[in-house]
């Protein structure tokens, strides 16, 4: 069972991994995730925990660290009404899951949650309803039971050699 | 045959593909890969080591330092030592190291082409659109396989056509227009191409055009296009990079019965100088709605707003007065071939003796991570593209976003004012 973190439209890539620290090493950076708007995140998200969020998640800058950011701190999905086109892209490049949600004012922060995101299947816990939600398409979804788009081309380019 | 838009014409060659339309998932091959020391080399090496493969196409890829110039600390000296090294290494002849950010300095050279299908590892790459290419941001693990393999996937867009008829007030920019579209179409229009089109665009200069194509980003789009024409060539072959194939060039704009997503429809002569309030630039209002915001800092910088043409703004309402007591001004010229004109036309002499301080040419403060950055509870007014919550410093910092015209009005009241009095003499 995970808890559900919620937050609003539009958290863009400068709440998710600020500007002016992106010198730091990604661990540390993933320290500052969320902090501007939610000063507890980093410090009580636990493994297999996930966000949710309103409109336009990610938007912003191309920095893949949002995503990582994320991901290091054991985030396992991100539901949101919608993505930005990079954020999107770099979530499901990482592994990250990442599913259109559009039922997220029915998340309150907080309330108990089981997702399983292989088959697309939410249950809130806390108010008793359950969701099915809109598939990752399939040409993404392989990246993603790859582990991720360096290891899904690694793949490819072993097979292109053999 | 139903018509096509450019973005799928272009989209179409890159993916060899002549029939397809938006909603198809093609595979596309890239004909320019670029990247900044931030999201390049230093992300990518790793990955590249760890399939063990070369860049697919040195001559295809460009590299640009232009986040952490010129080098604060030992860490940031690292990060453009790596994308030295990287350049060298992997045979990257189209280096560009501190000269400038990498949005204005690729067409600087001539190396944007009408019709190119251009990844980019930063968010700002529909920039490039401005020439009639498809040009979208990626992030450094899509941007490494590109590097890898010369291509990557998409889902065609659809495109949303913006239209402007009319031409402009005095003091009223190509920013102005972007910062309005933000706000009448919002940010969330991913997975989407905007065209811009109309007699006002059609008039405008490339630098305004990139303007315009700059901050599709902002719209939330995967890139923003206008047709290529006459001025996209003459600009070109002033840069010793002549377009070859003019009549193909053409050949790219969209069709009369293309589809496209939305059609909207604007009269410049209706806009006035517009301003973004913190902490989006789809929070936008018309200048002279805003009171008395007083300002510490005024910074014109950034792929968006340091071209030649935008420090001419601030030079045009700063000639003759001084940046106001307790404000500072900060110029970042996008280039250094900014900062040279600048420099050889008297621009730089009006900014500085309006006590402007000179800043390297680079990212500098709009991303938070060069100089300029802001305290707790400081007011900025910033020609860049972005005021999201501290990304130019301190998450307790309020960034305001207008024009060139806007900004250097501003450092000048001390508080942000309309810039249509200071350019006619009645301010």
């Amino acid at each position: 069972m995970s808890r559900a973190f919620v937050f609003g439209d539009a958290v863009d890539t400068d709440l998710l991994a600020p500007g002016n620290l992106m010198k730091l090493p990604p661990a540390e950076l993933a320290q500052h995730c969320l902090r501007a708007i939610a000063p507890d995140f980093a410090s009580t998200v636990q493994p297999g925990d996930v966000v949710f969020a309103g409109a336009n998640f990610g938007l912003g800058s191309s920095r893949e660290q949002a995503a990582v950011s994320l991901r290091l701190l054991g985030v396992s999905a991100v539901l949101a009404t919608s993505f930005a086109r990079i954020f999107y892209r770099n979530a499901i490049n990482l592994g990250l899951p990442a599913f259109v949600f559009p039922q997220v004012g029915e998340v309150s922060d907080g309330d108990r949650i089981q997702l399983d995101p292989v088959a697309g299947r939410l249950e809130n816990i806390t108010t008793g309803k359950t969701y099915t939600l809109t598939p990752i398409p399939p040409h993404l979804m392989a990246m993603i039971d790859d582990g991720g788009l360096i290891t899904h081309l690694k793949r490819r380019l072993k097979g292109a050699a053999a | 045959m139903v018509g096509r838009t450019l973005v799928e014409k272009v989209i179409a060659k890159a993916a060899g593909l002549p029939a397809l339309r938006a909603g198809h998932l093609v595979t596309a091959k890239v004909d320019l890969a670029f990247a900044h020391d931030s999201s390049g080399p230093r992300r990518w090496r790793p990955l590249l080591e760890e399939l063990g493969v070369g860049l697919w196409d040195p001559a295809k890829v460009a590299i640009v330092s232009d986040h952490y110039v010129p080098a604060v600390d030992a860490e940031s000296a690292a990060i453009l030592k790596t994308t030295r090294d990287f350049a060298r290494d992997y045979g990257v002849s189209n280096f560009f190291d501190m000269v400038g950010i990498c949005h204005l300095v690729l067409p600087e050279h001539g190396l944007i082409r009408p019709g190119a299908f251009i990844a980019g590892g930063d968010s700002h790459t529909p920039t490039a659109g401005a020439f009639g290419a498809y040009a979208a941001g990626y992030g450094a693990t899509d941007m490494a396989a590109i590097a890898a393999t010369g291509e990557t996937w998409l889902a065609v867009p659809e495109t949303i056509r913006v239209e402007w008829t009319g031409a402009f007030q005095p003091g009223v920019t190509a920013k102005d227009v972007m910062l309005f579209l933000c706000r009448e179409l919002g940010m969330d229009n991913a997975f989407k191409a905007v065209e811009f089109a109309g007699p006002l665009v059609e008039a405008m200069p490339m630098a305004e055009r990139m303007v315009l194509a700059n901050m599709a980003a902002e719209l939330g789009a995967e890139t923003g296009v206008v047709a290529p024409d006459a001025v996209t060539f003459a600009y070109l072959a002033a840069r010793g990079a002549p377009v070859e194939d003019e009549a193909g060039a053409l050949a790219l704009h969209s069709d009369a019965d293309a589809i496209y997503a939305t059609v909207h429809r604007f009269d410049a002569a209706d806009l006035v100088p517009q301003i973004a309030a913190p902490h989006s630039p789809a929070n936008t209002r018309d200048a002279t709605e805003f009171g008395e915001v007083r300002i510490d800092q005024a910074y014109i910088g950034a792929c968006v707003g340091a071209k030649i043409e935008d420090l001419r703004m601030a030079a045009d309402v700063l000639k003759g007065r001084r940046v106001a007591p307790g404000v500072r001004l900060l110029v970042a010229p996008g280039s250094a071939r900014t900062a040279e004109l600048a420099a050889r036309e008297g621009v730089m002499e009006t900014l500085l003796a309006a006590g402007a301080v000179l800043m390297p040419s680079g990212c500098g403060a709009c991303a938070g991570m060069g100089a300029g950055i802001l305290a707790e509870g400081e007011t900025c007014i910033s020609s860049t593209n972005r005021n999201f919550q501290g990304r130019m410093g301190h998450a307790g910092a309020n960034v305001y976003l207008g024009s060139p015209y806007a900004v250097a009005a501003a450092a000048a009241a001390g508080h942000i004012v309309d810039p249509r009095p200071f350019l006619t003499g009645a301010a």
